[in-house]
């Protein structure tokens, strides 16, 4: 230590969102959002309630997502939400509203009883916020099958959907329901670029050390726990929608739970795109394995067990971990300029 | 007198309860997971009785011995498979892990098995049916009875275990610091996987007395596991004593909710559930975290 100073200039860096392939596929996400919005309008009617289908459980995958990738929050019990979301239609329209604006308020609400939800089970964690979630849906089911307006136990069919001509209803509801879904992602998608977004992905990576660091842990649980109860509830809406009769058990059934949990694992936990993928899985294995029910579940059972454990993040967080591609552009990227080390002074 | 009556049905009833949950709380206690396929792995146990029962013609408590060993072997297995690595791997993936053993379990039942309702009591003879009629309209069941006597044994030998041999010692020791059990020369890894087989043939044990007193289907242990879990939280996590009172509170709320209207019974043990949560008490006995 001969006084010899090295004076080191910080390495210059700028954070990078956008990189080109981003910039691209956001762009081709943008065109395909375009081209399904004109779908009605050249596919035939088995291909229009194909994409409803396809479309709700984007829906779903998206924001169970949301909760469980960027919350830390596993909850067993969204279909609470779903079951509320057709419920709610149900009502509604029992009580004159017009059916798709009755989904629209029933989605509302979903949001509107969350935030006084969120009170309670935001204070538990893991396992016990995941039953109690649980709890709180079959509670649910059993409420409405008291009611007999509600059509009870033995469930309940929308007929004042049956004012449009078959055709014109299927093309409304797969627009409402595309609607939704182009809604749902946007709002995640800008969530997470906004500087929530990093809170975001501090609560999920360590919730403890994110408090530590100043990040409002609760609040921003609370803005995923209403925003996912928003988007399922709207995916419960456009299941009646879509199918016209539900029944408590069907519709409060823990099934969707284990398809949200199903496609989020297999895509990946925790990133964005990785729901979608997850959806597009889900839907293939259903039109493929429908009509062979328990082994088709057994192997759904089977592949969450699997991924959770061997590929914790999925296929698409496994692909852009080993590649470092991002095609829509949630994250930082540290770009720093190469330069010659300093010279040490004589 | 009709609501002693009821108070005395729902403590019975809270005998099938606390067996159910005796494993999940010790499963709690010892690795502070909870196995959402709990409930799913009771039913196997029930299933696996009429299995031996189609063979031989004993009573399902006789048939039970064959199938414990069976159990505490797949409580071993699955420890040592699925949940010791999805306990390495973080607080959510034993949820994850376990909801999707539990979807598996239950269509593999349903495969297996057909969805029809079964139950046991038909096998179990004169038991079932007896009962000591003490007034008019107080009577106790011969099978409650027994079903609240050895949930109480259970229970009390479980804390034997725990507080007064060496293994039980080592198991506390490890739930209590696993580092420093491992630094003084106990296998964690064993002693997880016992406490899971455990757990697992408690949990059998559980099935056994809900397919004599009720009926099950393949889809039957979601509905268990809530209840579980329920006497588990109302009761206090950690806390074995604890999920015993758990069990008889959920027991009461239920038969005294069904007293009210039968529409109402699970009703009123999700609520009194819910209450216990959003009160910020830590159940009966036990700690809000369940650490002691």
């Amino acid at each position: 230590m001969t006084g010899v100073a090295v004076t080191k200039t910080p390495p210059r860096g700028r954070v990078r969102r956008w990189s080109r392939l981003s910039g691209t596929s956001t762009a081709v996400a943008v065109a395909v959002a375009g081209v399904l919005a004109l779908a009605p309008e050249f596919a035939s009617s088995n291909v229009v309630l194909d994409l409803t289908n396809l479309l709700i459980l984007v829906i779903m995958a998206v924001m169970w997502n949301a909760l469980a990738g960027f919350g830390g929050m596993v909850s067993i019990g969204q279909q609470a939400f779903i079951g509320l979301g057709a419920y709610g239609t149900v009502f509604l329209v029992n009580h004159g509203q017009h059916p798709y604006i009755a989904m629209l308020e029933a989605t509302l609400f979903c949001g509107v009883l969350a935030l006084p939800l969120s009170v309670f089970m935001l204070r538990l964690r893991a396992a016990q916020f995941a039953i109690a979630m649980w709890v709180v849906a079959e509670s649910l089911a059993i409420l409405v099958t008291l009611d007999s307006g509600l059509g009870a136990g033995t469930g309940t069919s929308l007929i004042e959907f049956n004012f449009y001509e078959p055709t014109q209803r299927e093309h409304y509801t797969y627009w409402w329901t595309l609607g939704a879904a182009v809604i749902a992602l946007v709002v995640v998608f800008l969530l997470l670029r906004s500087p929530l977004g990093a809170s975001l992905q501090a609560i999920r990576d360590d919730e403890g050390a994110a408090a530590s660091l100043g990040v409002r842990v609760t609040e921003v649980k609370t803005v995923l726990f209403v925003l996912a109860a928003l988007g399922t509830g709207a995916a419960g809406a456009a299941t009646l929608a879509n199918i016209l009769f539900i029944e408590p058990t069907s519709i409060f059934s823990i099934q969707y739970t284990a398809y949200m949990i199903f496609m989020v694992l297999v895509g990946g936990l925790g990133s964005f795109e990785g729901p979608i993928l997850g959806a597009l899985v889900l839907f293939v294995i259903q039109t493929e394995f429908i009509s062979n029910g328990t082994v088709y579940l057994t192997g759904i059972g089977a592949t969450a067990i699997l991924f959770a454990i061997f590929l914790p993040r999925g296929v698409w967080g496994t692909v852009t971990d080993r590649f470092g591609i991002q095609l829509l552009p949630v994250g930082r990227e540290l770009v720093i300029a190469e330069e010659p080390p300093p010279e040490p002074e004589p | 007198m009709t609501w002693v009556n009821v108070v005395v049905q729902g403590v019975l009833l809270g005998g099938v309860y606390a067996l159910l949950a005796c494993g999940l709380s010790l499963m709690y206690g010892v690795m502070r997971i909870i196995n959402l396929a709990h409930g799913d792995l009771a039913v196997v146990g029930a299933y696996l009785v009429t299995v031996v029962l189609d063979h031989v013609g004993v009573s399902p408590f006789v048939a039970f011995l064959a199938v414990l060993p069976v159990m505490l072997a797949i409580g071993y297995v699955l420890q040592r498979t699925i949940l010791e690595r999805s306990l390495r791997a973080g607080i959510l993936t034993p949820i994850l892990a376990t909801f999707g053993l539990s979807i598996a379990i239950q269509n593999i039942l349903l495969r297996q098995f057909s969805p029809d309702v079964k139950s046991l009591g038909g096998n179990a003879g004169a038991l079932t049916t007896a009962s000591w009629r003490i007034t008019g309209q107080l009577s106790i069941s011969a099978i409650g009875a027994l079903t609240l006597a050895v949930a109480v044994a259970v229970v009390a030998g479980l804390h034997v275990f725990l507080h007064r041999t060496r293994f039980g010692s080592m198991m506390r020791a490890t739930a209590q610091d696993v580092d420093s059990a491992e630094l003084v020369g106990i296998d964690s890894r064993s002693m997880y996987a016992w406490a899971t087989a455990l757990a697992v043939a408690i949990a059998a044990l559980g099935g056994l007395f809900l397919g004599i007193r009720s009926t099950f289907d393949p889809t039957a242990g979601p509905t268990q596991l809530i209840f579980a879990f329920e006497a588990v939280v109302i009761g206090g996590l950690g806390s074995l004593w604890g999920t015993l009172a758990g069990g008889i509170v959920l027991g009461v709320s239920q038969t005294t909710g069904a007293q009210i209207n039968p529409q109402y019974s699970i009703l009123a043990g999700n609520l009194v559930f819910l209450v216990v949560i959003a009160t910020r008490r830590g159940g009966l006995l036990g700690s809000r975290d369940g650490t002691q």
